[in-house]
């Protein structure tokens, strides 16, 4: 049994975000996005969970399972816009949607 | 016993009134009355046109009039309710609390045993006066001195406030406190307050209803019934006051709907003339009563409360000399309110608004105001004018010259309802002399009676008027009796009662005002506890000789000879005939109320004096009230003069007149040469007399007109020379900065920073512009990137 240290977690979170972060930044297509932020939300779920574990509380566990609801109404909202976008501009290319440029 | 209430320190004076509940439970809610009248008001001014018509039987009735009738019926019968609740209440009264020695509370907090048996001893000694004995012996109850005065101001001796038993029942809360100053508000029952809802809401109701035919069809019906309601409301406010706060406020009150009735009629000009008249003329002495009320406010030790003032004035708190500032302050405004020799000239102007109102404002309400003043504050009066010692006071002295001159100018009046209006100011007179020589129950008791017959009186020539459409004796009436029989006969029944002919109702109250004067140790009397007013007695039967003759004219040329006027006059409706009648019964009975003690001799004496009885507040916040020993002498010889005069006329009118009528072969309404004509000193009397003794001269021309010119004159020289040079060249100078402001400021440096501003904005927005991509994936870049920097700071902080 080998020992489990806290910033094995952290590490894995931070990859986890990192990846996410990529995803939001550099995938065009709306769902890839959508899916992108599912990986920065469940990143911080891990270091909420971790932390909480580590301490010896609750909280964390509490908390990330608030992220979770909070996320699935996320990506609710988020994929009803991806669905409207692609019925007006027949696209779910971001790159492509700029009607609010200055 | 230390007597604590000294001027500086004044200890909480508080007052108990138990009602018992039950029955008499309405003596603690009088104030649902006037709130009935100032609903009614707002009701009528709001709705009163929208509700149109009510159909009663077959004939249509606006709603206005009758939600009007509604509530003053109502309150008349609340009224009568607490007349009734009064006369329980005052009878089953313990006499030694009803009489001068108001005892500790007996079941209150503060009560102490040992001090409670004291006071009991004290009013046994010197308190109840013989009066309330009940055995009917003429009565002088000049012993209840400063015994019982003095027994109310001992405090308890630990400082503890103290609570009085009543007979007058107190209610009140504070309104509002201001600076130090409270402001308190409630409502004062006692005798005068039942009297005088009685006497409103009857005469109220009375001409409501008299209105419904006289103004039927006016172009302001609904506005009239709504200032009709406001105006009892107001009166009946003032009538149950316990501040004189309140009592200020519903006297303005009452100043703004008489202005308001008076003018009714406002397009024609001496109508809205006369209305301003009244107004001003009542400011005169409105502001005599601010300065009174507030003199009385310090004086009293900060109080607006009327018992409090009462107490301390009859307790000797206040210095004599404020109470005389105090009191010829407040005379002054009973002179303008009350129609006093010489602020009365706005009386007789009055006339021009419609007659329920002048039967109003002389019978029941605003006129009255000014003598229920003087009732509800008499000790201030009693003590400023030292009434008790004195031989003659302005109070007495003004109402005496009242009486004469007010009695004078009725004889050369040829509009009927002037007439009645001088007879007014000369009955007031009489009211406002009965107070000043100390004979407070005669002056309420004439008030009650007085009430009765003028109202009758001014309804009955507003019917007359309606008939013929004039109020000009002379021109248009003359030989009515045969048209308006009904109204003929209670014209006359007033009249009788009016001059003061036994045993109508005018007899008792004038004969117990005669006696009350004192001045008569020629016939072998007294005036009771107070002074000899003899100037004020002779006065008193000279108006009374008056008072007759004129009202023989007026029935004369009213009701004989011939008709002069236009038409065919014919008696008046029911709603107008049967009020006068209601009154004219008062006319006749209302006397037999206050009999004089003795007058049945070996009578029991439970029905004389029961108006003296129900309405005389007993308390030590009130003087004693005199009672003279009245007599058989001075009654006959009063009778005698009070029908000297109206034979005089009944043989000038009736005798030679009609004689001559029937010579020339037409109505006459004077001899063609009598005195006036033909001699020189009878001449220019009259001719003083129609002009009303050159008062209005005094005040339009010599006092107006004096300060008008002058001031006038001032006005347009410094409006032309000062005022105008200094606005030219205001204006100049504010045309040159202007310009100056214009281009050498506004332009460039204003304007230039405007647009600079405008400019510089619009260039770092074309810049932005650039970064707004629309690309969401960037923004999300840039939120990244900030929180990357973030954490970059928060790391490098930490």
């Amino acid at each position: 049994m080998t020992e489990v240290y806290l910033n094995q977690f952290l590490i894995l979170a931070a990859v986890l975000f990192s990846i996410g972060v990529y995803g939001v930044l550099a995938r065009r297509n709306g769902v890839m996005v959508l899916m992108s932020i599912e990986l920065i939300l469940n990143s911080v779920n891990i270091n909420l969970v971790a932390f909480s574990a580590f301490r010896g509380t609750l909280g964390g566990e509490v908390f990330a399972l608030f992220v979770i609801a909070v996320a699935a109404a996320e990506v609710g909202v988020g994929l009803a816009l991806v669905l409207l976008l692609y019925r007006n501009s027949k696209t779910i290319d971001f790159s492509e949607v700029d009607a609010m440029k200055g | 016993m230390k007597f604590l209430l000294a001027a500086s320190e004044v200890p909480e004076v508080s007052f108990t009134s138990d009602v018992g509940g039950g029955f008499n439970i309405i003596l603690e809610y009088v104030w649902v009355i006037p709130l009935i009248m100032a609903l009614s008001f707002a009701v009528i001014l709001f709705f009163g046109k929208s509700l149109g018509s009510i159909k009663i039987g077959d004939s249509e009735t606006p709603a206005s009039s009758t939600i009007g009738i509604a509530a003053v019926g109502t309150c008349f019968l609340l009224s009568l309710w607490a007349g009734a609740a009064w006369i329980d209440h005052r009878d089953n009264f313990p006499e030694a609390d009803a009489t001068s020695v108001l005892e500790h509370g007996g079941d209150g907090e503060h009560s102490d045993d040992a001090e409670h048996s004291d006071e009991a001893e004290h009013s046994d000694e010197e308190g109840a006066p013989a009066y309330f004995d009940g055995d009917g012996a003429p009565l002088v109850d000049a012993s209840v001195g400063g015994a019982g005065a003095a027994a109310l101001v001992e405090a308890g001796e630990d400082g503890h406030s103290e609570v009085h038993a009543s007979v007058a029942i107190l209610k009140g809360f504070t309104w509002f406190q201001s600076g130090g100053h409270e402001f308190t508000v409630g409502i004062l029952v006692d005798g005068p307050t039942i009297l005088m809802l009685f006497v409103v809401t009857l005469i109220s109701l009375l001409v409501h209803i008299y209105s419904t035919d006289y103004v039927h069809g006016d172009r302001r019906y609904t506005h009239f019934f709504a200032f009709l309601s406001l105006f009892t409301a107001s009166m009946l406010f003032l009538i149950m006051s316990r501040s004189t706060v309140q009592f200020i406020t519903a006297w303005e009150l009452v100043g703004v709907c008489s202005f308001a009735l008076i003018g009714h009629w406002w397009e024609e000009k001496p109508n809205s003339d006369a209305a301003l008249k009244a107004f001003l003329t009542n400011r005169v002495g409105d502001m005599g009563l601010l300065i009174g009320m507030i003199i009385l406010y310090f004086a009293a030790g900060r109080t607006f409360d009327i018992m409090t003032i009462n107490e301390m004035a009859v307790a000797g708190e206040i210095p004599r000399n404020t109470l005389l500032i105090a009191a010829l302050c407040l005379t002054a405004a009973v002179m303008s309110k009350s129609g006093q020799f010489i602020l009365h000239t706005w009386l007789p102007d009055a006339m021009a608004g419609p007659t329920p109102v002048s039967a109003l404002i002389h019978a029941a309400t605003m006129v009255v105001a000014g003598v229920y003043m003087i009732a509800r504050l008499y000790p201030v009066f009693f003590e400023g004018f030292a009434i008790s010692g004195s031989s003659i006071n302005a109070l007495a002295l003004i109402g005496a010259i009242t009486v004469v001159f007010g009695g004078m100018l009725a004889f050369v009046q040829d509009d009927i309802k002037k007439v009645l209006a001088y007879s007014t100011v000369s009955q007031l007179g009489y009211m406002v002399m009965a107070l000043g020589v100390g004979a407070w129950t005669a002056a309420l008791f004439h008030l009650f009676t007085h009430a009765f017959f003028k109202a009758g009186l001014f309804l009955g020539a507003g019917s007359v008027a309606h008939s013929v459409h004039s109020f000009d004796m002379k021109k248009d009436m003359g030989g009515m009796r045969k048209f308006m029989p009904t109204t003929f006969k209670t014209f006359v029944i007033c009249s009788i009662s009016l001059a003061g002919v036994f045993p109508f109702a005018g007899f008792w109250s004038k004969d117990e005002i005669l006696v009350g004067t004192g001045g008569w140790g020629l016939f072998g009397g007294s005036g009771g506890s107070n002074g000899a007013y003899t100037l004020m007695l002779v006065m008193g039967l000279v108006g009374a000789m008056l008072t007759g003759a004129y009202m023989t004219r007026v029935i004369y040329l009213t009701f004989f000879g011939e008709f002069r006027g236009h038409g065919h006059p014919h008696e008046s409706g029911k709603r107008i005939t049967i009020p006068l009648v209601i009154l004219s019964v008062f006319a006749v009975g209302a006397g037999l109320l206050n009999l004089p003690p003795g007058f049945i001799t070996g009578e029991e004496a439970g029905w004389q004096e029961r108006f003296g009885h129900f309405i005389e507040p007993q308390s030590a916040a009130f003087p004693p009230i005199g009672h003279a020993t009245p007599s058989y002498t001075l009654a006959i010889v009063a009778s005698i003069l009070g029908l000297l005069g109206p034979a005089i006329a009944v043989f000038y009118y009736f005798n030679r007149v009609e004689a001559r009528s029937k010579v020339e072969g037409r109505s006459l309404t004077e001899l063609p040469d009598g005195l006036t004509s033909r001699v020189p000193i009878a001449k220019a009397g009259h001719t003083l007399l129609a002009e009303k003794y050159y008062l209005d001269h005094l005040y339009t021309d010599v006092i107006a007109g004096g300060t008008k010119g002058p001031v006038a004159d001032m006005a347009d020289w410094s409006n032309k020379h000062l005022i105008d040079n200094v606005i030219d060249t205001a204006g100049r100078t504010a045309v040159t900065a202007g310009q100056f402001v214009y281009t050498k400021i506004d332009q460039p440096l204003v304007d230039g920073a405007v647009d600079g501003a405008g400019k510089a904005s619009s260039a770092f927005g074309d810049e932005l512009r650039k970064s707004q991509t629309g690309k969401v994936q960037q923004y999300a870049a840039y939120l990244f990137a900030a929180a990357a920097v973030l954490a970059g700071v928060l790391i490098i902080v930490i």
